[in-house]
C-alpha cells in the first residue's frame, strides 16, 4: 500500500469557522466592524499611511500637467516608461476580483463567498488607479476626451481604431462599468441589512438610499439571483478579454520582446497572479485586525495560494516560451533581445524577476507555506514586487535596445514617476480604508447561505 | 421600528432615475453641442474694432474689389490686411475731417498700424492657405459670406473642422469657374453637381490628397 492510501482522508476545511453558528452571528460579526464607533488603531495608521502616500498624487499630477510628461523620465527611445508599466500592473491586480467574484460564482466554489467582496472592491479601485495612467500619459487629459472616444465631435475626427490603445479604452471602460454593477448589485440586501441595522439616522438614510428599497421579498431574491448570474456571465469573458487588449499594446507593435503571440494568455495568467498575490496581502492583515478567522481559514487561503500557483506556472512557462522562441525563430533581434534582457544591463533586474515570480512561488508546493499566514503572506510580496518587475523588463529592456544600435540608450526614472506611482499606491489604500470602514466587507447574505450548506453541517 | 422613509420616497425615487437619464442626456448634448453654437464659434457677431469699418459700403456701395485692399490674396497664404496707406488712397482726399477716421489717420501721423481685432481665427497648427483656394476655384463667400453685406465684420461660418471637411472631402459642391471667385453674388447653376465634377478635373483637385493630416497640419 502506497503512503497516501494509509493516511486518512481528512475532509476539507469547513468554508464558516466553528464560532459562528447562527444568522445572527454572522450578522452581528461583520456589520459591526462598520457599525461601530470602535475602529481599531491599525484602521487609522493604514488610512494615515495611505492618505500620506496619496498625496504624491495631489503634487505629482498637477505638476505633471502643468509641465507635461517630460517631467517623466520618458525619452527616445523609451517612450513607455513607468506609466505603462503601472497601467499594466494596477489593471493585472484587479483581474484577481472578476476571477473570484464571476467565474468562481459560476463554478459554483463557495469558499469565495468570504473574499468576493473585498476582492471585488480591490478590483474597483486598481482599475481607478490603472486608468489614470495612460490618462496622464496622453499629457493633455482633457483633449483626450476626442482622442480616445468617438463621439460625432466638431471636428469631425474619430480615433485610430486599429491602435490598441483605444481597444484599451473600451475594454477598461467596460472592465470598470461591469465590475462596479456587479459590486453593487451584490450590495444591495447588504444595504439593506445595514439600514436594518443601524442606530443612525444619517446612516439610515444613506444605507436606505443605496439600498434601493430592498425588502428582502421572495421576488427580490430571485431577480438579484437572475441579475448576479447575468453579470456573472458578463464579466467572465471579461477576464480574459481585458488583459488580453492589454497586451495587445504590445503584442500589435513589431518591437522584438512584445511581437509575440503568446502575449494574451500570458498576460492573462500573470494578471490573476498578481491579483491573487494582492488579495491576499489584503487580506491577510483584514483577518488579523478584525478578527475573521471564522471568515477567511486555512481553506480559503489555501485555495487562493493553489490558483497563484496554477497561474504562477503558466506565467513561468511564459517565461520559458520567450526565450524558446528568441531561440528558435533564428531571429537574430529575437535572439539579440533575449541575450540583452538576460545579460544586458538590465540582468539583475531579470533575474530579480525569475527570483520573485519563479523561484520564490516554488514554496507554495508545500501545504504549510500554503497555510501559514507569515509565508503566505511573504511569498504575495515578492508576487507584487516582481508582477511589476516583469511588467518593466518587457517595457523598458525591449525599447531601450531596438533595431537601431545609435538610439540604444537607458532609461532613468525621475522623482515624478516615483511620487505618482506611489500617489496610486495611496489613492487604493485610502479607498480601501474607506470601503472597510463603511461597507461591510465580507457579504453578509451570502455567508450566511454557508449555514445551511452541506458541507458546514 | 419606524420606516425610514416617507411614503413619498416611492415617488422621488423613480422621478430620480428619469432625472439621471435627463442628466446623462444633457451632458451628452453639451458635449456634441459646445463647439457648434453660435455663441461658442462666434458666428454672426460682430467683432469690435478700432475703427468701424463698413465692408458693405466699400464692396456694395463704392463697387471695391476685395483686392484691392486684400492684396496678397492670390498669390500668398494670408489675404493681407490693408497697410493704412490704402485706406488714404481715399481718405486723403474725402472724409478727411470724420471723427469716425481719426484712428486712421492718427496711424498714418504716427507711422503706427491701426491694431484690428481677428476675426477669423484659425488654431495656429491649421495652415490654410489663401492662394489655393482662390486659385482653385473657392469663391470668398463660401468661406467669409456675404461680406459685402455686412456692416461690421462677422463670421459666417463655424470654421469647426467638420465644416472645413464637408468642403474637403467633396469639392465638387463649393467649386466655382475661376473668374467667378471675387463675385460676391454668384449663384450656382442647377446642374453644380456635374459642372463641379468637371471643374474638379479641370483644375486638377486632388481630392485623394483633401484629407490627408499634412494638407493642414504639418
Amino acid at each position: 500500500m502506497s503512503e497516501a492510501a494509509k493516511t486518512p482522508y481528512k475532509p476539507p476545511v469547513p468554508e464558516l469557522g466553528p464560532g459562528q453558528t447562527s444568522y445572527t452571528s454572522i450578522t452581528e460579526k461583520i456589520s459591526g466592524i462598520v457599525l461601530t464607533r470602535n475602529t481599531p488603531v491599525a484602521w487609522f495608521i493604514f488610512f494615515a499611511i495611505g492618505f500620506l502616500l496619496l498625496h504624491g498624487l495631489m503634487v505629482g499630477v498637477p505638476y505633471l500637467l502643468f509641465e507635461g510628461v517630460g517631467i517623466w523620465g520618458l525619452n527616445n527611445p523609451v517612450g513607455w516608461g513607468w506609466a505603462i508599466i503601472n497601467f499594466v500592473w494596477w489593471i493585472g491586480i484587479g483581474h484577481a476580483g472578476t476571477l473570484i467574484s464571476a467565474v468562481l460564482l459560476l463554478f459554483r466554489q463557495k469558499w469565495r463567498t468570504s473574499i468576493n467582496r473585498a476582492a471585488e472592491a480591490m478590483t474597483i479601485f486598481a482599475v481607478l488607479c490603472a486608468m489614470q495612467f495612460p490618462l496622464l500619459h496622453t499629457g493633455r487629459p482633457w483633449l483626450a476626451c476626442y482622442w480616445l472616444l468617438p463621439y460625432p465631435n466638431s471636428m469631425d475626427i474619430w480615433p485610430q481604431f486599429r491602435s490598441p490603445l483605444i481597444w484599451d479604452v473600451f475594454a477598461v471602460s467596460t472592465y470598470l462599468t461591469v465590475s462596479l454593477v456587479f459590486w453593487f448589485v451584490g450590495l444591495v440586501p447588504d444595504f439593506a441589512s445595514m439600514r436594518d441595522r443601524t442606530k443612525n439616522r444619517i446612516g439610515q438614510v444613506i444605507y436606505g438610499m443605496l439600498s434601493l428599497g430592498w425588502r428582502g421579498s421572495a421576488i427580490h431574491w430571485e431577480r438579484y439571483e437572475m441579475a448576479s448570474l447575468l453579470l456573472a456571465g458578463l464579466s467572465t469573458p471579461l477576464v480574459l478579454s481585458v488583459h488580453s487588449v492589454v497586451s495587445f499594446d504590445f503584442a500589435v507593435a513589431l518591437i522584438p520582446g512584445w511581437h509575440t503571440t503568446i502575449f494574451p494568455p500570458y498576460f492573462v495568467a500573470g494578471a490573476i497572479y498578481a491579483g491573487f498575490a494582492m488579495v491576499l496581502t489584503l487580506m491577510i492583515p483584514m483577518r488579523m485586525i478584525y478578527g475573521l478567522e471564522d471568515f477567511i481559514n486555512e481553506r480559503h487561503l489555501n485555495n487562493m495560494a493553489k490558483v497563484m500557483l496554477a497561474s504562477g506556472m503558466i506565467v513561468a512557462y511564459g517565461y520559458f516560451m520567450e526565450q524558446l522562441i528568441a531561440w528558435y525563430s533564428a531571429s537574430t533581434y529575437e535572439g539579440f533581445m533575449m541575450q540583452n534582457r538576460m545579460h544586458g544591463p538590465y540582468s539583475a533586474y531579470y533575474f530579480f524577476l525569475i527570483l520573485c515570480n519563479i523561484v520564490v512561488p516554488q514554496l507554495l508546493w508545500i501545504r504549510y507555506f500554503r497555510t501559514n499566514m507569515f509565508w503566505l503572506f511573504f511569498v504575495c510580496q515578492f508576487i507584487n514586487v516582481g508582477m511589476w518587475l516583469e511588467r518593466f523588463i518587457i517595457v523598458v529592456t525591449s525599447l531601450h535596445r531596438d533595431f537601431m544600435p545609435s538610439s540604444w540608450d537607458m532609461f532613468h526614472p525621475t522623482i515624478w514617476d516615483i511620487t505618482i506611482y506611489v500617489g496610486t499606491i495611496g489613492l487604493f489604500t485610502v479607498l480601501f480604508f474607506l470601503f472597510i470602514r463603511g461597507v461591510p466587507m465580507i457579504s453578509l447574505h451570502e455567508i450566511r447561505t454557508l449555514l445551511v450548506s452541506k458541507d458546514h453541517k | 421600528m419606524a420606516q425610514v422613509f416617507p411614503r413619498s420616497a416611492n415617488w422621488a425615487s423613480k422621478a430620480s432615475i428619469l432625472a439621471a437619464l435627463l442628466i446623462v442626456a444633457s451632458i451628452l448634448g453639451v458635449v456634441l453641442n459646445i463647439n457648434r453654437i453660435d455663441y461658442v464659434s462666434m458666428v454672426g457677431v460682430a467683432i469690435d474694432q478700432p475703427v468701424h469699418f463698413s465692408h458693405k459700403h466699400h464692396v456694395t456701395g463704392m463697387g471695391i474689389d476685395c483686392r484691392y485692399c486684400h492684396t496678397t490674396v492670390e498669390v500668398s497664404a494670408f489675404a493681407g490686411v490693408p497697410p493704412t496707406e490704402t485706406c488714404m488712397t481715399c481718405h486723403s482726399q474725402i472724409w478727411t475731417e470724420a471723427p469716425i477716421l481719426e484712428p486712421v489717420r492718427a496711424s498714418f501721423r504716427d507711422n503706427k498700424a491701426i491694431e484690428w481685432n481677428r476675426v477669423h481665427d484659425l488654431p495656429d497648427f491649421v495652415y490654410f492657405n489663401h492662394s489655393i483656394h482662390v486659385s482653385q476655384g473657392i469663391g470668398c463667400q463660401s468661406c467669409h459670406g456675404q461680406v459685402d453685406q455686412m456692416p461690421l465684420m462677422m463670421k459666417a461660418h463655424t470654421l469647426n473642422m467638420e465644416w472645413c471637411l464637408d468642403c474637403h472631402r467633396d469639392p465638387a459642391q463649393f467649386i466655382r469657374p475661376r473668374d467667378q471667385v471675387f463675385n460676391m453674388n454668384y449663384e450656382y447653376p442647377a446642374n453644380q453637381e456635374t459642372l463641379g465634377k468637371s471643374l474638379v478635373a479641370d483644375y486638377d483637385v486632388q481630392t485623394s490628397q483633401l484629407t490627408n493630416c499634412s494638407i493642414c497640419h504639418r
